[in-house]
């Protein structure tokens, strides 16, 4: 592969079109990808009312990165053991575990700090997703941590071979962290490079601070080049983009077992989190309705075909809703419960084959 | 007969040809080296890491969670300090996910004072590590237990954190019971198993075939048996507390001397039963004594314990000020040693019981069971501090 040619086609310098033209998903991918957006959106909106409601005590979450975490979602190559894919996300994860296949009640129960949280059984804010069955490592508040966990799996997966490959994202702001530079530096090691997908969503805040304040680098994907690491910026509020965009660098780390840095620019649509307002930010483009637009210009699904899948989504949002307010808490003398694990499950999941074929092959 | 030192090598060896370790790695861990100490020559898993503590940290807990079985090295518990918080996740995980992933991942590093180590490699981590919840916390005194809790760690399908006293990476046993099944004799092992100087490339160890020992978690071992004063220690000055209490012996002093070995958990039966029967206790470590692990002990000795207790249960730990210095001076007076844990043993020996000098003196100023700092202006200028603690006083230059 041509790299100069790849980051031709994904480098979106901001205010000028990709070129050459923008390559198109089928209708049924696409529309499928849609529909995820809106889930992931609906359910975002209702894990907001539920923390103004009282019924959570706090919202983070990833409204606006919808059709770049849909795609990573569907791309990934999903299952147990070495043999598939290892996710470290971030608390904005929730397009790419819906796309996996995890229901929008469970992070409803997290929210509402259930006992059937699957999650954390109520012990976790919404968003910190974990899941084992998928190679889903538990995701955490700090924001930077998991760039230096994902060498781990990095590390196991090069021994391994095969296709599996180790997926880390985290925010621009985090990347300011030592932890980013450590990933670079492991996984771009001569004696063991790793199969690491190094994503950065770029939303341009940290909390309050702009990017543009702190940040001399122009893309912060440009770190990796020293390193040797082919990188690419995406515009991750197009869900085609982003899908071609993800699909390469995927491909890449998995025939060659080298790291890649993909950086996506994309919006924040309701602030960092409910300590900020949770508010509708109208000022940045909104991935929802780059879809629409794109689906009705093709003549795929018409404005009231996605109101209508709308309204049919938020009536399914507000009936796992009324389930999980009737859902038992913790016990508080749950506290105790798995402070030592008296049987070692993750050895386990090494040896478990491949069984699964990858969500993305649609 | 191994040295500390060797005992760990061939734990970390046994590991790897029974019991699944995958990786051993650290700052110069790997060949050509074997570790700053020599504690991972010729280990077949043994790697080089960049110089990046947090990425060794991160790394281990990875592999942990893609089910290998790494042991990795934190080259002095000094440098540590930073990666706090991704020791607290890995103690944390299991909990945090309701049991979804465990965290099998040993982690090994020097500690302590009693080698000159200066200000960045005579650190004690004991405080720190118990304030990790979701980690198992040893720490050996003797060739058989750092071999032995290196296997109980391995074996362990959580975080477990080995603590290796560094001044006592070159001994050896004390007596049988320090030795570890099969080892051959000194001259012996060192042929077999410690690299040559020089040119080491086509060198490989020749292992000995050791018996697969542990240090079941949360068990003690009694150093010496006594009835008058338990001593409750751990690392390094478990050795210095037997010495000390043999030498008491002479004096008609006899002290009950416990090495912990297992910070966390603990084997509070054992401090239980010998302090209930002494009366007195004597908790000693080397780290900083404000909110040190032995004052966790006193608390609990006096919440279990009060109506056993013949004196207020005391600490003899590091003195309060930022770093162990160079000199030897410095260094002996931050620091337990053989004289002031000596010193130390005899006054908890000795000391009037608390009911019988409460009623020799009727006045006694009653002081809160805090920890006080009083650095008034006589004392400041003459560079001494007051520290007082329970109601008793030390005097030490600042």
């Amino acid at each position: 592969m041509c790299y100069g040619t790849l980051m031709s086609e994904l480098s979106v310098e901001m205010g000028r079109e990709p070129s050459p033209a923008p390559r198109q998903l089928p209708k049924e991918q696409l529309l499928k990808i849609h529909d995820l957006m809106l889930e992931g959106r609906v359910l975002e909106e209702r894990l907001i009312r539920m923390q103004r409601q009282g019924e959570g005590y706090f919202w983070i979450g990833g409204p606006g990165e919808e059709a770049f975490n849909v795609c990573l979602g569907l791309l990934m190559k999903k299952g147990r053991g070495l043999d598939h894919d290892f996710f470290h996300g971030h608390y904005r994860s929730s397009g790419t575990l819906l796309a996996m296949g995890a229901p929008s009640i469970d992070a409803l129960r997290q929210m509402a700090n259930t006992k059937t949280d699957p999650y954390s059984e109520g012990r976790n804010f919404v968003g910190h997703f974990s899941k084992r069955e998928w190679n889903v490592v538990p995701i955490t508040s700090p924001i930077e941590v998991q760039y230096s966990i994902a060498i781990g799996t990095g590390i196991a997966q090069a021994r391994h071979g095969g296709d599996g490959i180790t997926i880390v994202t985290g925010g621009d702001a985090g990347s300011a962290e030592g932890d980013f530079a450590s990933c670079l530096v492991w996984a771009s090691r001569p004696m063991l490079p790793l199969p690491m997908l190094i994503v950065v969503t770029n939303n341009d805040w940290g909390i309050s601070t702009p990017a543009e304040s702190q940040h001399g680098e122009a893309n912060v994907s440009d770190r990796g080049k020293p390193f040797g690491m082919p990188t690419a910026v995406c515009d991750g509020n197009d869900p085609e983009a982003s899908w071609f965009a993800i699909q390469e660098a995927m491909d890449y780390v998995r025939r060659e077992r080298k790291p890649f840095v993909l950086e996506a620019r994309l919006s924040r649509l309701y602030g960092h989190s409910s300590s900020s307002g949770s508010n509708y930010v109208s000022e940045e483009v909104d991935c929802l309705d780059v879809i629409a637009e794109r689906l009705e210009r093709r003549g795929w699904r018409s404005k009231d075909e996605t109101v209508a899948k709308r309204t049919e989504l938020e009536a399914s949002m507000q009936g796992w809703y009324k389930q999980v307010l009737t859902e038992p808490k913790p016990r508080p003398e749950e506290i105790w419960d798995y402070v030592f694990a008296t049987e070692n499950v993750v050895a386990q999941d090494a040896a478990v084959q491949s069984t699964e074929k990858t969500a993305g092959d649609l | 007969m191994a040295t500390v030192v060797q005992a760990v090598r061939m734990a970390l060896h046994m590991g790897e040809a029974h019991l699944g370790v995958t990786d051993i790695f650290g700052e110069d861990v790997g060949p050509p080296l074997g570790g700053v100490f020599t504690a991972t020559q010729g280990l077949e898993t043994a790697w080089n890491s960049p110089l990046d503590e947090r990425g060794i940290v991160g790394a281990a807990m990875g592999l942990a969670l893609a089910g290998q079985k790494p042991v990795a090295e934190i080259q002095f518990c000094d440098y540590a300090f930073n990666t706090i918080d991704l020791l607290k996740l890995a103690g944390n995980t299991y909990w945090a996910c309701a049991g979804d992933w465990n965290v099998p991942m040993t982690l090994m590093t020097p500690v302590g004072a009693g080698i000159h180590g200066s200000i960045y490699h005579s650190h004690s981590f004991d405080a720190q590590a118990t304030r990790l919840p979701g980690w198992k916390i040893v720490m050996p005194s003797n060739p058989r237990d750092a071999y032995g809790s290196l296997i109980a760690a391995i074996e362990d399908p959580n975080p477990v954190m080995v603590l290796l006293p560094k001044a006592l990476m070159r001994a050896r046993a004390e007596g049988p019971d320090e030795l570890i099944g099969g080892e051959p004799d000194a001259k012996e092992l060192r042929a077999r198993i410690d690299a040559p100087i020089g040119d080491r490339s086509g060198w490989v160890p020749d292992w000995p075939d050791l018996a697969l020992e542990r240090v079941p978690e949360g068990t003690s071992a009694t150093l010496r048996r006594g009835d008058q004063v338990s001593v409750v220690t751990f690392g390094r000055l478990a050795r210095v507390a037997k010495k000390a209490a043999e030498e008491l012996a002479g004096e008609g002093i006899d002290a009950e001397v416990i090495d912990l070995r297992w910070l966390h958990p603990y084997d509070w039966a054992a401090i239980r039963d010998s302090v209930k029967k002494t009366g007195r206790a004597l908790f000693l470590n080397e780290d900083t004594e404000i909110t040190n692990f032995g004052e966790h002990l006193i608390r609990r000795c006096c919440e279990d314990l009060f109506g056993d207790l013949r004196i207020a249960p005391r600490l003899h730990a590091g003195a309060h000020v930022p770093g162990v210095g160079l000199s030897e001076h410095l260094e002996d007076a931050s620091v337990p040693t053989h004289d002031s844990v000596l010193r130390a043993i005899r006054e908890a020996a000795l000391a009037p019981e608390v009911g019988r000098s409460m009623r020799d003196v009727p006045r006694v100023e009653r002081r809160a069971p805090t920890v006080d700092f009083s650095l008034d202006r006589e004392a400041l200028e003459g560079r001494v501090i007051t520290h007082e603690v329970f109601g008793r006083s030390s005097r030490y230059r600042a």
